[in-house]
């Protein structure tokens, strides 16, 4: 229940009620929206200050909320992404706001939420679609535009258009061999790549409660590939747990009326999923790993905001330790963070993906975007846990990149071609 | 916000922002320097049929994905005025509105617009297609005020404390 109004709201209506002047909020309404935290990462930072300098703001609205993080086109793959490094750190220096640069943080979303930037019910919005990753932690996430991003860094605050909320409602533990990436692939294939627009994904009941930290990251990172505003968790113990010691700032949770009102319900039982895939080249066309399987891969890629965690590498370790990358297909491990990395060495994780012929990168967004870093042939198949397989994306539109989680993933680089985790020798 | 121009069709459903814009150019930061690149993942010879005033007819689900504006910047400075489309992926929607690119959800207008076509968008209510007019609903007050300012430079930069 909200302090202004008696009449039950949405989690994220809350969020964004308790961030605006408004006395109250209804789906479609557009409200200013306050910013807990701006954002933004050498792509879209440059541009944003460009629009920033031509609105005349000489100054950040608060440089205590803002951050910077180089994660796009590092190391630099050029000499024109090395300018893009360039004016990023000026301009953090300038504004004196908090700069992760190039070997002090990693990839933006897993480490905001790492650093202890994120609590539940604050408001983020970020120079990056996957943004809506901060739902995890209970928080509204939200990607948006450079100009808008200007505004943000100017103002403090975005126009919004109040969204609906789709319950996501999930009972059961996963099965073996099943992950947070798999729950979000289910839902894309149920609502396809325009099913959320306009609307929140918000992830509640006993099965949400069963998914890790990093296994929300990986379903709210997606959220923005159904076309919806940000993908959310309500904040429960495990959340709680994870901000000990982190949270930058005090924080409540909240979460959805149980009479607020919904644009859809959908219902998933995880014990009833099965590891699954996005297949080229929208990440809606999702069938079982076992109707994709035989499929020959050349490239396999384990990173990216949305499944680079330490969990992920766990994962993929547990299949290649003892085995060997398959003779036709190379194999490159991404961890999100300098921190992850750093984890996954003294766990010797690194070591076995070494010891089984995989390449480990230093944390960037790179070729999960096209950027560098891993790019694909014409003619070539990549099995990846990123989150976009759109044509082109990471190299040759005539590549075909498949989204999977990242035991599929390390059991495509054994088997040189897709196949279930239980079926590799 | 009106806007009149010619209509050029990009056909298709969830075209994304990566095959409009390849991610490996996301390290240009000027808008002239953008515009050689639009559409290069789909169909490079649509630039060579974009004018000063052209309007993009588009279908479902445009412009999914990525938050990159080097898309609507890479449109602006290519000549495109406005976008009428069957729906639109919502942060392209705001670049758009925010960058005073007219854009209008409008499923009749598209299936009656011809490559060509003469189209008027207001963004008040209506796309009129060779003189035919079709009614949209209404835009949201926040729309039209951020359309008559020119968009989000000129509107934050008349609420800026200087």
């Amino acid at each position: 229940m909200c302090w202004r109004c008696t009449l039950p709201h949405t989690l994220a209506e809350k969020i964004l009620l308790a961030h605006s002047d408004a006395d109250d909020i209804r789906p479609g309404d557009v409200v200013t929206v306050r910013c807990d935290l701006v954002m933004a990462n050498d792509v879209s930072g440059p541009v944003a200050f460009r629009a920033m300098e031509r609105m005349g703001a000489t100054r950040v609205f608060d440089p205590q909320r803002v951050v910077l993080v180089a994660d796009h086109f590092v190391p630099a793959k050029d000499a024109r992404s090395a300018e893009l490094q360039q004016r990023l750190q000026r301009w953090a220096d300038e504004h004196e706001v908090v700069f992760y640069g190039q070997g002090r943080g990693g990839i933006e979303h897993t480490l905001l939420c790492e650093e202890g930037w994120i609590v539940p019910g604050s408001v983020i919005a970020g120079g990056d679609s996957h943004t809506c990753t901060y739902g995890a932690l209970g928080a509204f996430g939200t990607g948006l535009g450079s100009t808008d991003i200007g505004s943000c860094l100017a103002l403090g605050s975005f126009w919004q258009v109040v969204p609906e909320t789709i319950l996501v409602e999930l009972t059961g533990s996963p099965a073996e061999w099943v992950t947070g990436k798999d729950v979000i692939l289910a839902v894309l294939g149920e609502i396809g790549v325009g099913g959320g627009t306009n609307a929140v994904l918000e992830f509640v009941g006993p099965g949400a409660e069963t998914l890790s930290i990093d296994e929300r990251l990986a379903v709210a990172n997606m959220a923005v590939e159904a076309g919806s505003e940000s993908g959310i968790f309500p904040a429960d113990e495990k959340v709680a747990a994870y901000l000990d010691g982190r949270a930058r700032t005090t924080w409540t949770a909240d979460r959805s009326d149980a009479d607020a009102a919904f644009r859809q319900r959908i219902a998933i039982d995880l014990a009833a999923l099965e590891p699954l895939v996005a297949l080229p080249h929208l990440p809606g066309n999702v069938v079982p790993v076992a109707e994709a399987a035989g499929t020959p891969v050349d490239q396999v890629y384990i990173g990216n905001c949305a499944n680079g965690t330490l969990t992920d590498l766990r994962q993929a370790a547990s299949i290649f330790a003892g085995r060997r990358v398959h003779a036709r297909t190379r194999a490159i491990v991404v961890p999100a963070t300098q921190a992850i990395w750093r984890e996954a060495a003294a766990e010797g994780l690194l070591d076995t993906f070494v010891e089984a012929g995989v390449m480990v990168t230093t944390p960037t967004c790179g070729a999960c975007f096209g950027g560098s870093n891993g790019a694909l042939a014409a003619g070539e198949n990549a099995v990846t846990t990123t989150n976009r397989n759109f044509r082109g994306r990471m190299g040759s539109p005539d590549a075909g990149v498949h989204l999977a989680n990242a035991w599929v993933a390390a059991a495509a680089a054994v088997a040189g071609e897709l196949v279930h985790p239980k079926d590799i020798s | 916000m009106r806007i009149e121009g010619i209509a050029l069709h990009v056909h298709g459903d969830n075209i994304d922002t990566d095959v409009m814009y390849p991610g490996q150019y996301l390290n240009i930061e000027d808008p002239a320097l953008m515009a050689p690149h639009l559409f290069e993942g789909f169909d490079p010879t649509l630039r060579e049929r974009l004018g000063d005033d052209t309007i993009l007819v588009v279908d479902s689900n445009f412009g999914i994905g990525s938050s990159r504006e080097h898309v609507p910047l890479a449109m602006k400075a290519s000549g495109v005025r406005g976008v009428v489309g069957r729906s639109f992926a919502r942060i392209f929607f705001r670049n758009c509105a925010n960058l005073g690119i007219a854009i209008a959800r409008c499923p009749e207008a598209v299936d009656a617009a011809r490559d060509g076509s003469s189209v008027v968008i207001d963004t008040a209510g209506s796309v009129e297609v060779d003189g035919v007019e079709f009614r949209t609903p209404p835009a949201p007050a926040f729309l039209l005020e951020l359309g008559e300012a020119g968009g989000l430079v000129e509107w934050t930069a008349a609420r800026l404390d200087r």
